[in-house]
């Protein structure tokens, strides 16, 4: 009587079989694939050790200090960080509505024809590389909202602290808008894909029940993709607060805290662009990659909960996104 | 020529259900050997223990014996076992990247034979066999999954026989088919039981009756019955089987 | 609420909803348009073939950019397509659903979106100190890390979308599962995984943060790979913030070459995949 082994088919001699050229074979992807979770941890590392010298010498304070002062080796990185949250919640507050919105117009109203051509329009939004938001930021926008938005706003909303002060073009708005154009696919893109995971059977009962085209939209899908869509929204912050390019050239690059959108104000990854290889000395250095550290953090923490979420709805680790 | 086969005690786990609950069977070679039950009744997992193709999907466990003409079929290799016991499936799956040709000596070409000649041979044959070369004689360079749903399942075979197996295993080959289709595969099959030992699983009580020499009667992961054919649906031994082939269950 | 009121209510939604596309396109227009006005105004057959000129004189040109972007793009491409394919066919032939596995697609899922400029910043850490110098390996490592989670991405999910059955037939004829991976599932993914190659090729190129301190940037010719390299992107930033008019033109016109190759590989990629019906 001969008895066979069990054949728990994830078992590391279950994937070692084979001539020499599968073992070797097996051997070299899951290699591959070690190296990616290597290649996180060793980021993380370095960032943590490069930071390290900053982190000792200013401990908690470094987020809370207001001042940035390379000359006296002063550093807070507070107004970085006020910079950065103020311009990505500008953006989502723009974005999400307008990216759900584009979603739901989509999915759920375009026909085939016109889906497949506006959705490619909105995929080359995504496709546009960060720098050239940047210069169209400089030279088109920044006018625009120097001479003609921010006067506006000035005069109708002045009494709120958030539209007083001189219009200057660079500034919280420009960054702000400039974000809310380059992560809109991404909540879109999202969106869509939550809107799409919805069963049609839900939505065939709301029709059924005799209602329009919105209230089945209001009762049928957004109820069942409300945590998806929540997750594609965080995912936007994620990107807005870690975009680099487009927000340096518009935001004014001055580390201010300011109430005024029309202020320029300075972002985490802006700052880091324009002084890294100025930084002469090591301590600078460091607290640079220090609040780097800080937006690794966030974003990462972010990631995560979103993806969870979108997962929740659309059942399964989703795909890339543009 | 076709082998036997011969099971002794053949359990079966997924997970941890059992399927498989301890199966004694002798194949005779150059036969056709239907296989029918109940949905559920573990006659594809039994099917796929013979070609160890059971043990490809996580969390399974098999234990017992089985023997090809005498050799425990643990004893070998599965690449090579599966060389000597074909498998073609319910649904046909030609390989989509490939050609007609190419697809019938998919087989051959990837353990190794390169000569043209014999590849070109063997493939005229395989598709001979199949009944369908006429067919496709004039577009062997034409995707595999350009034909028809009972051609692509001909093409399946081909190519499981242009291996050269002494068994064929065949999982409900023709329940995607159309009635023609199916007419066409069964025919086959009275051909190729003069050079292989075949294994036909069906849920097609007809089907037997048409095409099998002998046929085993599963019920819950149970060989309830197994005998020359014309006997399980004359006059079957026990009770359950009678039931099945009667219609009371199924 | 009666029903003429929710007629009316509902044709509102729907209009605010064609609203919102409409609104989103307009940017794209708006960019788009501006850099083809702009940058079609500046180009010329010298921005092709020439180096910068200093201090915004007239005649400079970006050539040395579009050729250091093709090397850094070239580097990253060799590193981090063989990579993220083989790390794709790990996770999805040899081991779907273990912890080590899930660890992985974690990994990746963080290498997506870590800010870029982080990556810069690491590659200076390791690469550029250690070497002592900028250069355009040290670029190419790090869009390479950019290139690596994208392509791991879409190759996953790709070879997922593979029949099961594909597979067991190749199994069923006695191919060991080396040959079945490499010669049967790939090819019948390879369409997919190419688009997915492509897709991230392309957004790879326009990066500008993570060049800033590993390559940093060069106004003349790099003799080798061990220098400092222009880069386009790199490029179009430095003359967008320049007080010089004729290097602000020549930014417009850089960006509408970098915008078209973008796009073209956009397109490329996207037809490529929608040519196969399967």
């Amino acid at each position: 009587m001969r008895k066979v082994e069990e054949s728990e088919n994830m078992s590391k001699n279950k994937k070692l079989t084979g001539s020499l050229g599968d073992k070797t074979f097996c051997l070299l992807t899951l290699f591959m694939a070690m190296s990616v979770l290597v290649l996180m941890v060793w980021i993380g590392w370095q960032m943590v050790d490069s930071a390290r010298p900053s982190i000792a010498k200013f401990g908690f304070s470094f987020v809370t200090g207001r001042v940035w002062d390379p000359v006296k080796e002063q550093f807070g990185a507070l107004p970085f960080i006020y910079g950065t949250l103020v311009t990505s919640f500008l953006a989502l507050i723009i974005a999400a509505p307008v990216g759900l919105g584009v979603a739901i117009f989509l999915n759920e109203m375009a026909t085939s024809k016109v889906r497949s051509v506006i959705a490619f329009l909105v995929e080359m939004l995504a496709a546009i590389p960060s720098v050239v938001y940047g210069l169209w930021g400089i030279f088109i926008l920044v006018p625009w909202l120097r001479e003609t938005v921010e006067p506006g706003l000035a005069k109708w909303l002045g009494f709120i602290p958030l539209f007083q002060g001189t219009p200057l073009g660079f500034g919280m708005l420009a960054g702000g808008l400039i974000l809310a154009v380059m992560i809109l696919p991404t909540i879109a893109a999202i969106s869509r894909e939550v809107l799409a995971a919805v069963p049609n059977e839900q939505r065939e009962a709301a029709l059924a029940l005799g209602a329009t085209k919105w209230e089945m939209i209001r009762i049928a899908v957004l109820p069942y993709a409300k945590s998806g869509v929540l997750g594609g929204v965080m995912l936007g912050l994620g990107r807005a607060l870690g975009e680099t390019m487009a927000v340096t050239m518009v935001i004014g690059n001055r580390p201010d805290i300011l109430s005024s959108l029309f202020a320029p104000a300075y972002s985490i990854a802006a700052v880091i662009a324009n002084e890294f290889t100025e930084a002469t000395y090591d301590l600078y250095l460091s607290a640079l990659v220090e609040i780097g550290l800080i937006l690794f953090g966030i974003t990462l923490i972010l990631n995560v909960f979103a993806r969870v979420l979108v997962w929740s709805v659309a059942r399964g680790p989703r795909g890339g996104l543009s | 020529m076709g082998q036997s086969l011969s099971v002794h005690n053949l359990e079966a786990w997924y997970g941890s259900n059992k399927i498989l609950k301890g199966i004694n069977m002798e194949i005779r070679p150059n036969q056709v050997t239907a296989i029918i039950g109940p949905s559920g009744c573990g006659k594809s997992t039994f099917v796929r223990c013979l070609n160890r193709m059971h043990e490809t999907l996580p969390k399974t466990k098999v234990q017992g014996e089985i023997s090809l003409d005498g050799v425990s079929i643990y004893d070998l290799d599965p690449v090579t076992l599966r060389k000597k016991v074909g498998m073609v499936f319910q649904k046909a799956n030609p390989f989509p990247s490939m050609s007609i040709y190419d697809n019938v000596v998919a087989g051959l070409r990837l353990n190794g034979m390169n000569n043209k000649q014999e590849l070109k041979a063997s493939a005229e044959k395989s598709l001979r066999m199949a009944a369908l070369w006429d067919e496709v004689k004039d577009r062997l360079n034409y995707s595999g999954v350009s034909l028809s749903g009972g051609q692509q399942q001909r093409l399946c075979i081909a190519r499981a026989l242009a291996v050269e197996p002494s068994v064929l295993l065949m999982d409900e080959p023709a329940s995607a088919l159309d009635p023609i289709a199916t007419t066409h595969i069964e025919e086959l099959m009275g051909s190729l039981k003069e050079i292989y030992t075949i294994i036909i699983v069906t849920h097609n009580m007809q089907q037997a009756a048409r095409i099998a020499d002998s046929t085993a009667f599963f019920l819950s992961g149970e060989l309830v019955e197994h005998g020359p054919t014309s006997e399980i649906f004359t006059n079957p031994h026990d009770k359950r089987t009678e039931d099945y082939i009667t219609g009371r269950f199924g | 609420m009666n029903d003429r009121l929710r007629k009316y209510l509902n044709w509102i939604m729907m209009s605010v909803f064609f609203g919102a596309t409409l609104l989103a396109l307009i940017p794209l227009f708006g960019v788009l348009g501006y850099v083809i006005k702009n940058g079609l105004s500046a180009l010329s057959s010298e921005f092709f073939i020439n180096l910068p000129k200093g201090m915004g004189a007239p005649g400079g040109g970006m050539a040395n950019s579009i050729v250091g972007t093709l090397i850094m793009v070239l580097i990253a491409s060799l590193i981090g397509i063989p990579v993220g394919i083989l790390a794709g066919i790990y996770l999805t032939e040899y081991d779907r659903n273990s912890w080590f596995s899930m660890s992985v697609r974690f990994a990746t899922d963080v290498l997506t979106g870590i800010p870029s400029i982080i990556v810069g910043i690491v590659i200076y850490s390791s690469v550029v100190l250690k070497m002592g110098h900028f250069s355009a390996l040290a670029g190419g490592l790090a869009l390479s890390i950019i290139i690596i989670p994208l392509v791991i991405r879409s190759t996953e999910e790709m070879l997922k979308l593979v029949s099961h059955s594909i597979r067991e037939a190749g199994y069923a004829l006695g191919i060991s599962k080396r040959k079945i991976i490499l010669k049967i599932v790939l090819p019948t993914a390879a369409r997919g995984i190419i688009t997915g190659a492509i897709l991230a090729v392309a957004r790879v190129s326009g990066e500008t943060a993570p060049l800033l301190f590993t390559a940093l940037g060069n106004q003349y010719w790099s003799r080798s790979l061990n220098e400092p390299i222009a880069a386009l992107p790199v490029q179009i930033y430095q003359y967008a913030t320049s007080p010089y008019k004729e290097l602000q033109q020549q930014a417009w016109a850089g960006a509408l070459v970098l915008i078209t190759l973008v796009v073209l590989l956009n397109l490329v990629a996207r037809l490529a995949f929608r040519t196969r019906s399967n």
